[in-house]
C-alpha cells in the first residue's frame, strides 16, 4: 500500500503508467464518444415536450456532471499538495484546471443554445447558471494565476488555496435548482428513487457521461504527463526519452 | 436511426439549427483539450533534443548551422 503511494510520487514511474493506460483508455474513450454522440443525435426519439432540442441534453449534462467531479479532483489534489508537498498532486491539480475550463464552458454554452428554443433566452442570471459560471471562472483563475507568478512554488500554493475555497461553490451548484427558483430543471437521473427519463433516453446519456469521465482521465493523463517532462527537463530518464525521441 | 432523412435530420423540426451547433461546439473543444497536451508533450521533447544535439557539439551540425 504505501509503496504505492511511494510510487505515485516518482515521476518517471507516473508518466510510464500513465503512458500504458492512455494506450488503451483514449481508443476506448474516442470509441464511446463517437457511439454516443451519434446515438444521441441520430437515433433517439425526440421528447414529446421539447422536441428535437432536448438532443442537446446528451453533451450539457455529461459535461456539466464532468466538470463538477473535476472539480472534486482538483480539490483534493490541491490539498494533499498543500499538506504533504507532493509534487505529482500539484501536476494533477494544475492538469485539471484546462479540461475543468473546457468541459465547463461546453455546458455553458450548450445550455444558452438550449435555452433559446426552450425557455425562449440565451441566458438567465439564474442561480444554476451563475454559480457554473463562478465555476468556470474558478478553473480560469487557477490556470491565470499559475502564469502570474515567477515563483513555480508560490504559484502553486496560491493555487491549490484557490481551489479549495472556490470548494464553497460546489454544493451551491448542486442545490441551486432546489435552493432558489430556477428555471433549470431539476435533476433528471436520481441514484435513489425513480428516475425522471425514459430508459431509451437513459442509456445514451450514460453512456455519455461514462464517455466524458474517460474523456476527463485521459486529458488529466495527457497533460500531466507533459508537465511531467516540463518540469523533469534536467533529469537523464527525460534527457533519455528525448533523445530517443529524435532517433 | 429515428429521422427518415438525410434533410429531416439536418433540419430536426426546425431545430437542427440549434443541436448542430452545441455538438459541433461539443466536438471542436473536445477535440482541443485532447490535442494541445499532445502538441505540448511533442514540443518539449523536441526541445529537448535539440538542446542535446548542441550540446554534443558534433561538427556536422556546426557545418550545417553556418
Amino acid at each position: 500500500m504505501w509503496s504505492f503511494f511511494h510510487k505515485l510520487g516518482s515521476p518517471p514511474w507516473l508518466y510510464r503508467i500513465a503512458g500504458s493506460i492512455l494506450r488503451w483508455l483514449l481508443p476506448i474513450t474516442l470509441l464511446m464518444l463517437c457511439v454516443g454522440l451519434v446515438w444521441g443525435l441520430l437515433f433517439t426519439a425526440p421528447d414529446f415536450r421539447q422536441g428535437n432540442s432536448y438532443r442537446i441534453i446528451y453533451i450539457h449534462v455529461p459535461a456539466a456532471v464532468v466538470a463538477l467531479a473535476g472539480y472534486y479532483v482538483m480539490a483534493i489534489a490541491g490539498g494533499v499538495s498543500l499538506i504533504w508537498k507532493m509534487k505529482m498532486a500539484d501536476v494533477a491539480m494544475r492538469a485539471c484546471a484546462p479540461i475543468g475550463a473546457a468541459l465547463t464552458f461546453i455546458a455553458l454554452v450548450t445550455g444558452a443554445i438550449w435555452g433559446k428554443p426552450t425557455w425562449g433566452t440565451w441566458w438567465v442570471w439564474d442561480a444554476r447558471i451563475t454559480s457554473m459560471l463562478i465555476l468556470l471562472f474558478l478553473y480560469l483563475g487557477v490556470v491565470a494565476l499559475y502564469e502570474a507568478y515567477d515563483n513555480k512554488e508560490a504559484a502553486s500554493k496560491a493555487c491549490a488555496v484557490l481551489t479549495l475555497v472556490g470548494t464553497v461553490n460546489i454544493p451551491i451548484i448542486y442545490k441551486s435548482v432546489d435552493w432558489w427558483y430556477s428555471l433549470h430543471q431539476p435533476a433528471s437521473i436520481k441514484f435513489t428513487g425513480e428516475s425522471s427519463i425514459d430508459p431509451s433516453m437513459l442509456y445514451p446519456l450514460l453512456l455519455m457521461i461514462a464517455a466524458f469521465y474517460a474523456l476527463f482521465t485521459c486529458c488529466l493523463l495527457m497533460n500531466m504527463r507533459a508537465d511531467i517532462l516540463q518540469r523533469e527537463a534536467r533529469t537523464n530518464w527525460v534527457r533519455k526519452l528525448a533523445l530517443e525521441y529524435r532517433a | 436511426m429515428y429521422f427518415e432523412s438525410l434533410e429531416a435530420a439536418i433540419a430536426m423540426d426546425g431545430h437542427g439549427g440549434f443541436v448542430w451547433a452545441a455538438y459541433g461546439i461539443c466536438v471542436l473543444v473536445l477535440f482541443l483539450i485532447l490535442l494541445a497536451p499532445r502538441r505540448r508533450q511533442k514540443k518539449i521533447l523536441r526541445r529537448l533534443a535539440g538542446e542535446q544535439k548542441r550540446q554534443q557539439g558534433s561538427p556536422i551540425t556546426v557545418e550545417e548551422g553556418k
